[in-house]
């Protein structure tokens, strides 16, 4: 993830994609070649600065001769390749992923992104059942220290967090995935509350999450308290004066307050993971 | 991962004894030993967390549990990151997650067969005795059904099936555990006939004697292939055109050439005996009757890909079968049959006997190395595959016990001799394992090309008489057909033509009187249990096929409910990742079509 790219050029690849030629570095996923020709793809459990699970399937695609959709997030593009993104098949899947996954989460705190792409399939989980009556993740959330909540009604099991805290950036392993089945979901090891856990507080796991389960505590309140608006938040861009490293932090001030950290996700430092301090420690810093 | 933080919880005495004992019986000493030629690269970095499932079991037959203390020491000899542990622990059936209320816990089958034998009765009559029971998915024992597991705390496991034809009562799992036994479960109707070749010992010589195995062509087979090398015998088996009995029937001798040809070392070859389809019997029936078949077979296979070690994948609700293993590989290591320098050959073969913990997924190979590896069993995305990324990421042939058996009679009479038997595309022979409403259920080997309805006549017919209402072909993974079909000739490509698969074998027949909306919902419970979770459309795809086959059989359904079972079964056919998936919604959709789940009466 943190390799420097070499020099040498890579080779180019042509590939079909939506009856277009496209030409696209090799080792490019197919995500990569949409992206370079501007076709929107819908993603939730890729991210730049991660390894691709490719577990939601929601960026599914249609290739020639291939039995079962492809995950464009991962599958590197071949010659001569045939693609449709816009497909029957294509929307079929991708609209019944939004409906599973909505049937199930809570998904009013999506990002934007993930909002609009839930509109622009006419994504419809009632046709699954009442909320009352189907199996959900319904659960009150996790609030166990001052920093931040877990409000695992909201995941949608991306896997980001438990990279975020593991091989791709953190390497802390304070969660991971238990259970199996329906029954899977984010956990410490038997689900002690998190300051028991080996969790070093850099809030990457809440950088990454789409849906609003991982965030922190302030944002959680005056969610709750209804007073959190993302339209009158504005963004500062610093670097951090914790260390000599050289973080960029982004800061998200309402009202004269700092209600969140983040840091870019193609930030050459930080891949936009961050520490504790420069995550939380504008907290004491704060007027 | 030098600052692991570990739980505060600590573990008792005797479970740090048993670790210990685990760890330094097949730990870093017999790592020390095998590591010339089994570990190598990325795998060097993994062969403490290798050992994680095994110290897993450990635990639970010492405790009765996975508890804290327990994991954490486990967690700190293997340097495993504890959130990590705990999500691999929770990810298998057979683990508890609180401390024991009893000193056995019975699993008792109520899937698909064995609900047709009062397996419900049975549970609720256990625990009235005072028992732990609880339902369990299929147990690979439908042949005499309602099959049980016992679980115990320092005690090995027992399976436990009826003596005679009537179901299992209390009185059959108080005397089992009075008497410390399994029941003897191995049932071939066809024990002895001439025409039989993968079933010729089952039942006949003793499995646990390496003489009265060698004296029925034991070993022969290897003689043979070390004799002609590691060329020649994919070139037999090739010739053979044996495809694979796992399911999928691949070409097993283009795998092995595929892995043959690649430049990684070391490489590996997977023995799959996870067998969890519902209605499946026979690799257990092998391992327990001809275990040395499947050991001398792996010996072959690890021969000609250039592989030094083997490993044998159990589920681990087969207790006999693996003590019948264990004692095969034991007994071949003492005969020079395996091991370093087999019969003067120079070549080096071990096998790693792994056990599951309930998980049919496990039974997918790219799952599997995860298990094997000590991560939680979620298949991989393939590609790459395993010829070239399999276990530990090494190049890997991984093949079905059934495959792997047919590959001595192969070497000993060659292959083109053995494509004469089964059909031109379908040569050979197959095992079949016929349960439900049959006269003689049990395991059956027949030429491919014969009918299905010659195959239940060869059982003895349906049970009393009785007309055919539905059979389930190929397991819950497979197909309903109905009376309709029993001209159907069983080989691949006209099962394949008839839109249905032969999967692994298993034909459960269902007459008149069978709930078969009850069995249909029953599978479906299956895939909701038994999906690893890892992806949106099975994860919640197969939850909510089920609760759409729940509300039909309580008469609740929704209008849209039709309709809303075909997406599902469309998409997790095209989304999904792996072949759960898939096949979740295929019997289901069969039935559907078949109208069985009309109500007559
Ligand atoms: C959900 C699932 C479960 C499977 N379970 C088994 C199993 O229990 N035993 C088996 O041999 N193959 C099983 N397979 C098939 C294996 O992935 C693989 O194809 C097989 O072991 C290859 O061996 P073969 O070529 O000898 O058939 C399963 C596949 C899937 C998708
Ligand atoms: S805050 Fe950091 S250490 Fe804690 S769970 Fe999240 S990623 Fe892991
Ligand atoms: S908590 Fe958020 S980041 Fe983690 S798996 Fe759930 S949705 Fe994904
Ligand atoms: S299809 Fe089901 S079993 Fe297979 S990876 Fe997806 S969730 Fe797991
Ligand atoms: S974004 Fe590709 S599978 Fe999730
Ligand atoms: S053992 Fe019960 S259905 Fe197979």
């Amino acid at each position: 993830m943190n390799e420097i790219p070499v020099g040498t050029p890579r080779s180019k690849i042509e590939i079909q994609i939506d009856g277009n030629l496209v030409k696209a570095p090799e080792g490019s996923t197919i995500l990569d070649a949409c992206r370079q020709e501007g076709i929107d793809t819908p993603t939730l459990c890729w991210a730049e600065n991660l390894t691709p699970v490719n577990v939601c399937r929601v960026c599914v695609v249609e290739v020639e001769g291939s039995r079962t959709l492809v995950p464009s997030c991962s599958r590197p593009i071949e010659d001569g390749m045939v693609v449709s993104t816009d497909s029957d098949r294509v929307r079929k899947s991708r609209k019944m992923v939004y409906e599973l996954l909505a049937s199930s989460v809570d998904m009013d705190r999506s990002t934007s992104e993930v909002k609009d792409w839930m509109e622009h399939y006419e994504v419809d989980s009632d046709r699954m059942g009442e909320k009352t009556e189907i199996a959900t993740v319904a659960q009150p959330p996790k609030v166990q220290d001052s920093l931040y909540v877990r409000d695992y009604e909201r995941c949608i099991l991306c896997y980001k967090c438990v990279e975020a805290c593991g091989e791709d950036a953190q390497h802390t392993f304070a969660i991971a995935t238990a259970g199996r089945g329906f029954d899977a979901h984010i956990s410490t090891e038997f689900d002690v509350a998190l300051p028991d856990s080996a969790c070093v507080y850099c809030g990457n796991c809440i950088g990454v999450c789409p849906t609003g389960a991982l965030v922190f505590k302030t944002e959680h309140d005056m969610r709750e308290a209804g007073t959190w608006n993302e339209q009158d938040q504005e963004v500062t861009t610093t670097v951090c004066s914790f260390c000599g490293v050289g973080c960029n932090l982004e800061l998200h001030v309402q009202d004269e307050k700092i209600v969140k950290v983040t840091s870019p996700a193609d930030h050459s430092v930080t891949s936009g993971h961050l520490c504790i301090k420069g995550r939380f420690g504008w907290q004491h810093a704060q007027p | 991962m030098s600052d692991l933080k570990f739980g505060v919880d600590k573990p008792t005495a005797e479970e740090r004894e048993a670790i210990d004992d685990f760890i330094s019986g097949v730990g870093p000493a017999s790592i020390k030993v095998n590591e010339r030629f089994v570990v190598g690269g990325r795998s060097r970095a993994k062969d403490r967390r290798r050992l994680l499932l095994p110290a897993l079991h450990e635990l639970q037959s010492t405790s009765g549990w996975i508890s804290p203390g327990g994991l954490n020491y486990i967690c700190k000899v293997l340097g495993v990151p504890p959130a990590e542990a705990y999500g691999v622990a929770t990810f298998y059936h057979l683990f508890s997650h609180q401390a024991p209320a009893a000193n056995e816990q019975i699993h008792v089958c109520d899937d698909v067969a064995c609900r047709l034998q009062g397996a419900e009765e049975l549970i609720k009559d256990l625990k009235e005795s005072g028992y732990e029971a609880k339902s369990s998915p299929c147990l690979g024992q439908c042949e005499r059904g309602p099959a049980v597991l016992i679980q115990r705390i320092k005690g090995k496991d027992l399976a436990v099936v009826a003596e005679s034809p009537k179901p299992l009562t209390v009185k059959n799992i108080d005397k089992a555990l009075k008497e410390n036994a399994s029941s003897e479960q191995v049932t071939i109707p066809q024990r002895g006939t001439d025409s039989l070749s993968l079933l010729a010992r089952v039942g006949v010589v003793n499995p646990k004697s390496i003489k009265e195995y060698q004296e029925k062509n034991g070993y022969e087979a290897l003689g043979i292939a070390l004799n002609v090398g590691p060329d020649k015998v994919i070139e037999e088996v090739t010739a053979s055109k044996l495809s694979g009995r796992g399911g999928a029937a691949f070409p097993t001798g283009v795998k092995w050439r595929a892995v043959a040809d690649e430049q990684g070392r070391p490489r590996h070859i997977v023995c799959n005996a996870d067998e969890s389809e519902p209605g499946t019997f026979k690799d257990r029936t092998l391992m327990e009757g001809d275990p040395f078949a499947v050991i001398e077979a792996m010996t072959i296979a690890g021969f000609a890909i250039g592989a030094e070690q083997g490993w044998i994948y159990i589920r681990g609700e087969y207790p006999v079968a693996e003590e019948h293993l264990k004692n095969a590989i034991e007994e071949a290591k003492r005969e020079g049959l395996l091991g370093s320098d087999i019969s003067g050959s120079g070549f080096n073969f071990d096998i790693s006997l792994y056990k599951g913990a309930g998980a049919y997924i496990c039974g997918e190979e790219t799952a599997l190395f995860n298990s094997i590896e000590g991560f939680r069993g979620e298949p991989r995305n393939k590609p790459p595959f395993p010829t070239t990324h399999g276990l530990f990421g090494e190049p890997t042939a991984i093949n079905n016990v059934e495959t792997l058996v047919n590959v001595l009679p192969i070497l000993r009479n060659g292959g083109s001799n053995y494509a004469m038997k089964g059909t031109e595309n379908s040569p050979g022979t197959r095992l079949f394992c016929l349960s439900g409403r049959v006269e003689n259920p049990g395991i059956y080997e027949h030429e491919f090309g014969i009918t299905l309805g010659e195959v239940i006549e060869a059982a003895g017919g349906v049970k009393d008489s009785k007309e055919i209402k539905a059979i389930l072909l190929g397991g819950a993974a497979g197909s309903f057909v109905t009376a309709e079909h029993l001209h159907l000739p069983l080989t691949l490509e006209a099962t394949r033509e008839a839109g249905v698969s032969l999967g692994s074998g298993v034909v459960m027949v269902f007459d008149e009187s069978d709930d078969l909306p009850d069995t249909v919902r029953r599978i479906a419970e299956f895939f909701r249990d038994e999906s690893c979770g890892q992806c949106v459309p099975c994860r919640v795809g197969t939850v909510r096929q089920e609760e759409v086959l729940a509300r039909f059989t309580q008469g609740t359904s929704f209008a849209s409910d039709e309709e809303l079972l075909e997406d599902l079964s469309t998409v997790m056919k095209d989304a999904s990742i792996c072949g759960l998936g898939h096949t979740a919604s295929g019997a289901i959709t069969s039935a559907i079509n078949l109208g069985l789940l009309e109500r007559t009466t």
